[in-house]
């Protein structure tokens, strides 16, 4: 039988059901027969509730935030159209210069 | 380079959440950090082939950068914080100990009642980068541990004890806060 600090030690990942199928069977049989782990085992399962919950409330993303943040890929697309034209003039300049040499 | 207007339609669904998520890991450089991450996903668009995984990647790719900026800011800190490993009473055993609410009939529920999702932000935002990161994602975004371990590229057992310890300080926190803003004594006068 596993201790109340092992049986603690292992709640977050058996409320997740990320426990081997022993390890979740050594916590079930320690919470059968402690009254303070299952109050351990009741106080985690409420918080990990109320971290949930606070997870589903996001902070509003600013109209002029997210035009920022796609406007910056705008100036890739002028950055690519530049390249782009660049490399078409690109043997016309080596051919300048070819001759100024 | 992929073609903007095609990636702009593909991520601007995806921009609340990511900016939510990039405020919860990066505080006020999550502009910044997500700027960066779009910039990188926009960069190695051609790496996403599935569609239905797009929230994944742009996580992933977001995430790498909060590490990376992480990192940076580790590396010129004067002091990097290491906790030893300590076996501190848990919150639900100082509540039944030190019983702040004895007029309740279920103390460690009417304790966490106390919380508005606010007052858990700001107990979450005290917290070193290193716990809240991990319980930010796993406990509050449900990514499965091994995946967040791959997103902080660190290994899963560094992740679990991260977790552990992270959950300890936020316990540890929320009393503190607690006692700092009185929520006990307001719940004390309403029972």
């Amino acid at each position: 039988m596993i201790s109340c600090a092992d049986a603690v030690q292992r709640l977050w990942s058996y409320l997740e059901d990320e426990l081997t199928a022993t390890d979740r069977q050594a916590v079930d049989d320690h919470l059968a027969f402690c009254r303070r782990c299952c109050g351990e085992a009741e106080f985690a399962a409420e918080l990990r509730h109320l971290l949930a919950s606070a997870g589903e409330v996001s902070p509003p993303l600013p109209d002029d935030v997210e035009s920022r943040l796609l406007a910056v890929l705008d100036t890739f697309e002028t950055f690519d159209d530049a390249e782009t034209a660049d490399s078409a003039d690109q043997p016309g300049g080596n051919e300048e210069v070819q001759r100024d040499s | 380079m992929p073609d903007t207007t095609e990636f702009k339609e593909v991520v601007r669904p995806h921009l609340p959440w990511l900016f939510g998520l990039a405020c919860r890991l990066a505080g006020d450089d999550a502009e910044d950090v997500l700027q960066d991450a779009l910039v990188k996903a926009y960069r190695h668009y051609d790496q996403l082939r599935d569609r239905q995984a797009t929230a994944a990647w742009l996580r992933q790719i977001l995430v790498n950068q909060v590490r990376d900026r992480h990192r940076h800011a580790a590396r010129h800190a004067e002091e990097v914080p290491v906790d030893q490993d300590d076996e501190s009473t848990s919150l639900y055993r100082r509540l039944v100990d030190e019983d702040p609410l004895p007029y309740s009939d279920s103390l460690h529920l009417d304790f966490l009642s106390c919380f508005t999702i606010p007052d858990v932000w700001a107990v979450l935002d005290d917290l070193p980068d290193h716990y809240r990161t991990p319980l930010v994602l796993v406990h509050m975004y449900g990514v499965p541990t091994r995946e967040a371990a791959n997103a902080l590229g660190v290994p899963l057992g560094t992740l679990l004890s991260q977790l552990h310890r992270g959950r300890q300080r936020f316990e540890d926190a929320l009393w503190a806060y607690a006692e700092k803003h009185e929520l006990l004594a307001d719940r004390q006068g309403a029972l």
